[in-house]
């Protein structure tokens, strides 16, 4: 596979394209999400790209619960195999199976639970976390949540429960950039302190730098070593909303708006082709 | 003519029953409650098989999820508690996590209805059936007694899919035999008519046996059907008894707006228009009182069906 950074511009190119042509969906996250995605499916999950089951049994299970940074999902999807790249040019349009938000009931290889409504993906991921123990089956669960989705209740019904339960094979991530569609999360709902809540509720917390393979090959090595402590473990993942594309930087405005056609030759000619566009 | 009986018991016990079976049966079944376990008659499952057995709190929304989610690796998660917490609740947790991923959760829900009594209209989810019919991908299912309580819950496990069941608090006749077959999507024609069908579904289903005994007694000869499974509904079952008698009364425990009666309203209409009455609860919510106190004010007797009964025959001649 190519460099994470190579990957990663092709990633955040399909983005940019994929919310253009249908004018609609979600760039500024899934922009952000673009490193951290890249990291996991290039060198932390261990999946079968070619051959996909629902069961997912002695493979790791990502759950996305942010569903609208779907097109970072879909990209790093078919960029890592489990779908041809040139599907993601029916996003969002009808009959695709790359819906607006990540479904399954069109059978789209590497998605497992359908989410979009937001703070049920952490509870989903505590049931599959646990049929693994069952199992006997040593590979680990993980889940994305954006920082403003901490505002649904039911996310801290998950975060009770696992840290009540030791829910050790169980690993959460939150994408903390501090926006959300209408302003600064700081602004519309305050979340902080977010690692004493966390803490408070049982689970083990770090922190990564979302832009930095380096820091998450370090923290994750960490989580690692730590992996029978017993705990659920939260990573707080600092990310800037729109990385990549300058305009999209410093605002919360790209959350869920589509560049028109001179914004998208902007940003095109920041992200250069990598691994080739679809 | 004496209707014959096993005994009374609450269709929650035959729940408990056949949930125990399946956790000597099947390996992969799980159960998951939100602080109801003795409610729900969850015990002999959580003592015989603690490791299968997952106390959630009083946390429903996670449950849901968590039940989803456990179904990704083969196991056959079945939820307990209230059917107002099982549905209105937690419908968008439903909705997502279950329906539209088509998740094989089996959601178990109890005290449905009015004759969960005295705690009041908050706990009396009249609604549920709507909900849950309204949902693609899913299957409703509301047994009439104990015997049959027990054997939905032995063939649930065996459906592939999610699926609500339905069931009550109070102790009621038991009138399925034993050893009777249950087959979901399949109606039990419980006795032939030629004048006026009655389908019932639940604790309505014994009541619409003993309309049928006070019917007959009045020369009204009445077709009664157990409607078991709403959804998918036997409208085989449905037409060929209308086509005979020329009209029907539906009664159920839930609201008239989007029950068992507009299920088979919505049949009737489509391919053979009858006359058709409705004994439900209409477009109110419950209160306190003993179960046989609100069935009487909400017209939920066997008077009321004999009524029905007779004003949709005036409407058929």
């Amino acid at each position: 596979m190519a460099d994470l950074q190579a990957i990663a511009t092709q990633v955040r190119r399909d983005i940019v394209r994929m919310v253009h042509a249908v004018s609609s969906g979600h760039p500024g996250g899934s922009l952000g999400c673009a490193d951290f995605f890249t990291f996991m499916y290039a060198e932390r999950l261990r999946v079968n790209a070619d051959q996909f089951t629902m069961e997912g049994l002695n493979e790791d299970l990502f759950f996305l619960s942010n569903g609208h940074i779907s097109p970072v999902w879909y990209s790093i999807l078919s960029r890592s195999g489990f779908f041809p790249v040139s599907e993601l040019a029916t996003f969002r349009k009808i009959s695709s199976r790359l819906q607006g938000h990540p479904s399954v009931d069109k059978n789209l290889p590497g998605i497992r639970m359908a989410s979009g409504s937001l703070g049920q993906g952490l509870s989903v991921a505590i049931g599959a976390a646990t049929t693994k123990t069952m199992n006997a089956d040593q590979s680990m669960v993980y889940c994305l949540m954006g920082d403003g989705e901490l505002q649904e209740g039911q996310v801290w019904e998950a975060a009770m429960y696992a840290g009540s339960k030791g829910i050790s094979n169980l690993i959460g991530i939150i994408d903390y950039n501090n926006r959300q569609i209408d302003g600064d999360v700081s602004d519309v709902m305050g979340i902080m302190p977010l690692e004493d809540k966390w803490k408070a509720f049982g689970w083990d917390v770090y922190h990564i730098d979302g832009h930095s393979y380096d820091n998450m090959r370090e923290v994750f090595a960490t989580i690692d070593s730590n992996k029978s402590n017993g705990m659920p473990k939260m990573i707080i993942m600092k990310t800037e909303m729109g990385k990549g594309v300058d305009f999209m930087m410093g605002t919360h405005k790209w959350h869920g708006s589509a560049p028109n056609d001179e914004q998208l030759a902007t940003a095109l000619a920041q992200l250069p082709e990598t691994l080739g566009d679809y | 003519m004496a209707l014959k009986t096993f005994g009374n018991k609450d269709t929650r016990s035959g729940f408990g029953e056949g949930l125990r079976l399946l956790g000597e049966t099947n390996p992969e079944v799980v159960a998951l409650c939100a602080d109801l376990t003795g409610s729900l008659k969850m015990d002999a499952f959580q003592k015989n098989h603690p490791d299968r057995f997952f106390q959630i709190g009083i946390a429903e929304a996670n449950m849901i999820g968590i039940a989803a989610g456990m179904t990704i690796g083969g196991k056959i998660p079945f939820t307990g508690t209230f059917a107002n917490f099982s549905t209105s609740r937690v419908y968008d947790q439903i909705r997502q996590s279950v329906a539209y991923s088509r998740k094989n959760v089996k959601i178990c829900a109890s005290h449905a209805g009015l004759t969960l009594g005295e705690d009041g209209a908050t706990h009396q989810v009249l609604e549920d059936i709507g909900m849950m019919r309204m949902l693609p991908n899913m299957t409703v299912v509301v047994p009439a007694d104990y015997n049959q309580t027990l054997q939905a819950t032995l063939a649930i496990a065996a459906w592939d899919g999610p699926v609500y069941l339905r069931f009550g608090r109070p102790s009621v006749p038991i009138f399925t035999p034993e050893d009777a077959v249950f087959q979901i999507g399949k109606a039990d024609l419980l006795v032939q008519g030629t004048d006026v069908t009655i389908i019932a579904c639940g604790h309505m289903v014994w009541k619409a046996l003993e309309a049928q005994v006070q019917l007959a007694e009045q020369g009204i000869s009445a077709e009664v059907i157990n409607m078991h499974t709403i959804k998918p509904l036997d409208t085989a079952a449905i037409l060929s008894s209308v086509a005979k008698t020329g009209c029907v009364v539906t009664a159920e425990e839930h609201m008239m707006n989007g029950g068992l009666g507009d299920a088979v309203a919505q049949v009737l209409s489509k391919s053979s228009p009858a006359p058709q009455e409705f004994v439900a609860v209409n477009d109110t919510f419950g209160e306190s009182g003993t179960p046989n106190e609100l069935l009487k004010k909400y017209h939920l007797e066997t008077t009321d069906i004999v009524l029905a009964a007779a004003r949709v025959l005036a409407r058929k001649n």
